[in-house]
């Protein structure tokens, strides 16, 4: 009986044992591993063990280092310009399209082509657009007339340049998620407003985006946590340059345990960037989580009502 | 109840002049309402073949049919919600198939609702009105009144995902009534409640139709909500106006078989028939009947002899304990379905299944043959083939 008990007690954990095994090695683990590695003063060449540990140095001393202040501001900046102009310009295709026309559909893959494309294709891809000469878009001005553009020379415009290629990668993801929104939207309160005087301007402002909203905050913070991690696309355009005006924060990351070897620094920074991320993903799920003890209060409600 | 105080000056009549949406020329009457030739198809598919429908302002017309017959697409023409394939719509001779909803002045009920589920109710009830920049404190006064008349006064503040069906329901009515349009337009409106809420919104909606001066058009599947709430009635099927006129009218005189079958509860019960003349009397013979029609039937009937009929008993038209005669019937008894004052008898006639209406103290036991007379000038004689009633 005790035995029999007690099997019955264990099954569960024995059934969540191999999957809690391989959380513990594939993430844990290596975390533990770049936590450790921060508070050392490690050399590739070198074997972690004999590294030397030197605290909470690497933290302070980032703490001062100009370059990576710069890096974090060009990555929030970054974040910031590109999640901007991917919610307005998606969220706005998806209004315009979210309609029954013929040939809708195959536009609609089109344009969620560029999210399939891997990150150091789309880089290789703009980075021969943003050709000094031979490029397509400098040749263009050239024939028209214009001055050429020095698309990746200049610190302004590689920046230009970087955000022009991560929105055309990413506002299909908003696109999608914001016309599967509409899509499910109630149909016949949309038609309630339209006999109650709606315009379609006001339609979308009364009722589609604010129904939206729960979608439109995920996909947000979703692109967001995407926009602080993006790497390929930077490196293999400008590699940071010129000077550091598109050196963003994972790019300065690799770029320290690479090139400067200083994989104790690399780890500390990764560190902060490991913060920065926790903190958006918990906003996410209280978000969430938020969201669906509304719904609960509310359906509770409506049984007692 | 939440009619059964004054009602009179409350919903419509009180209305601030500029709020409505009324253009000048319906301000004091209410529009006749014209459908002329108005079709629709999506592509190849005609949901609606040309029809001619006219209502009377102030009328409650019920348009009525199985699902499919185009009634709720007449209704979405009307709204502006769906885009003509031909013909045109008048109010009064104005011609407004091309206007869109807005300007049509006419609110509706949907039958899901259609809340705004991110509103509250006050919200909710007051979108039109905030629409039209209305004043605040006159928005305020119409919705709580018209609240209050519903009794809904104290769900202001709640979201409509807070509320059970039927309170949603009585937020759908007020959100149309704070309108204050000309024409009141419901999408089977009741479908969604259970029975005995149905039942309770049904006659709280008769006597709103009996208080508000409105046109009001109404969707229905049920020929119950049809016949209890239609000043005037119009069944529908396949895309086809069977026939149009009060629920008497339709009770006593359908046109056809469908009409004849569809109002009226219990429903009507066919048998076919032949047409026969014996020693100068008609009768209408089948398998397992035959039965003696009245000589004013008969008289009708004498231009058809020895043609294929139906014949259209209602469950009512049967009596019980009758002598033998050429208009009784007799039928195996198969289920008896005891209601409490009365019982529904399912007997069956040959291969026919036969509602018979019994006014009994007592349930009446299954099986065995009874005999049942037929008051046999309530019998309607139906062509087989077309349907038409003869």
């Amino acid at each position: 009986m005790t035995s029999v008990s007690r099997i019955n007690r264990l099954t569960p954990y024995m059934f969540l044992a191999p999957a809690v095994v391989l959380l513990v090695v594939a993430l844990l683990y290596p975390i533990g591993y770049m936590i450790y590695a921060s508070f050392l003063d490690w050399r590739p060449s070198q074997y972690i063990g004999e590294a030397e540990f030197v605290g909470l140095r690497n933290y302070i001393n980032l703490w001062n280092d100009e370059a990576f202040r710069e890096s974090f501001g060009v990555t929030l900046k970054f974040a910031a310009v590109v999640v901007t102009l991917e919610m307005f310009i998606g969220v706005g295709l998806a209004l315009l399209l979210d309609r029954n026309l013929r040939g809708m559909a195959a536009l609609r893959t089109i344009f969620i082509l560029p999210m399939m494309i891997a990150p150091i294709v789309v880089g290789l891809m703009w980075r021969y657009m943003y050709h000094p000469t031979v490029g397509i878009f400098n040749r263009t001005l050239k024939d028209w007339g214009f001055e050429p553009i020095p698309w990746l020379s200049d610190g302004t415009w590689s920046f230009v340049a970087v955000i022009i290629a991560d929105v055309w990668q990413w506002t299909p993801f908003i696109f999608i998620l914001s016309l599967a929104a509409l899509q499910s939207l109630p149909q016949s309160a949309l038609e309630a407003a339209e006999i109650d005087g709606a315009t379609d301007w006001q339609k979308v402002w009364h009722i589609k985006l604010p129904l939206m909203m729960p979608v439109l905050i995920v996909a947000l913070l979703l692109r967001l946590i995407d926009a602080f991690k993006v790497l390929e696309v930077i490196l293999v355009m400008t590699n940071g340059g010129p000077g550091l005006s598109t050196e963003i924060l994972s790019l300065r990351i690799y770029r320290t345990a690479q090139e400067f070897q200083e994989l104790g620094v690399a780890a500390a920074m990764s560190n902060y960037l490991l913060i920065l991320l926790i903190i958006l993903t918990t906003i996410m799920f209280l978000y969430n989580k938020g969201a669906e003890n509304r719904a609960e209060r509310l359906r509770a409600a409506a049984q007692e009502a | 109840m939440f009619f059964e105080f004054s009602f009179e000056p409350v919903v419509c009549v009180g209305s601030v002049k500029g709020v409505t949406a009324a253009p000048d020329d319906w301000e004091d009457t209410l529009p006749t309402i014209r459908l002329e030739q108005v079709e629709k198809s999506y592509g190849a598919v005609r949901v609606l073949p040309p029809l001619d429908l006219t209502m009377d302002d102030g009328e409650f017309t019920v348009l009525v049919g199985p699902s499919g017959c185009g009634k709720s697409t007449t209704l979405r023409i009307l709204a502006g919600l769906e885009d003509l394939s031909g013909g045109e719509v008048y109010f009064d001779e104005k011609p407004i198939g091309h206007l869109p909803p807005k300007q049509r002045d006419l609110a509706m009920v949907f039958q899901d609702y259609a809340l705004y589920p991110h509103m509250n109710i006050a919200r909710n009830m007051s979108f039109a009105l905030r629409l039209k920049r209305a004043p605040a404190s006159e928005i305020d006064e119409k919705v709580k009144r018209v609240a209050n008349m519903l009794n809904i006064g104290h769900l202001l503040d709640r979201k409509p995902a807070e509320l059970s069906g039927g309170q949603r329901q009585r937020v759908a009515m007020g959100r149309a009534l704070v309108r204050d349009a000309s024409t009141f337009l419901f999408d089977e409106p009741l479908s969604n409640l259970d029975a005995k809420l149905r039942a309770k919104m049904r006659t709280e909606l008769a006597e709103m139709r009996d208080t508000l001066d409105k046109n009001m058009i109404y969707v229905t599947h049920d020929q119950i909500e049809a016949m209890t709430l239609g000043d005037r009635i119009v069944v529908m099927s396949e895309g086809l106006i069977q026939q149009q006129g009060t629920p008497e009218e339709l009770f006593k005189t359908p046109v056809n078989r469908f009409v004849a079958g569809f109002i009226g509860s219990p429903t009507m019960n066919f048998l076919d028939g032949t047409i026969i003349t014996e020693k100068s009397k008609t009768f209408v013979q089948g398998e397992g009947f035959k039965i003696a029609l009245p000589a004013a039937t008969a008289r009708i009937l004498e231009s058809h002899a020895s043609r294929d009929v139906t014949l259209g008993i209602r469950p009512s038209s049967f009596t019980t304990k009758p002598a033998k005669s050429d208009a009784t019937i007799d039928l195996r008894l198969v289920v008896s379905e005891y209601l409490g004052a009365q019982s529904t008898l399912v007997t069956r006639c040959g291969d026919s299944d036969i509602l018979v209406e019994h006014e009994s103290a007592s349930p009446v036991k299954s099986g065995g043959m009874l005999t049942f007379g037929i008051r046999t000038n309530e019998i309607m004689v139906f062509d087989k083939t077309t349907g038409l009633r003869l």
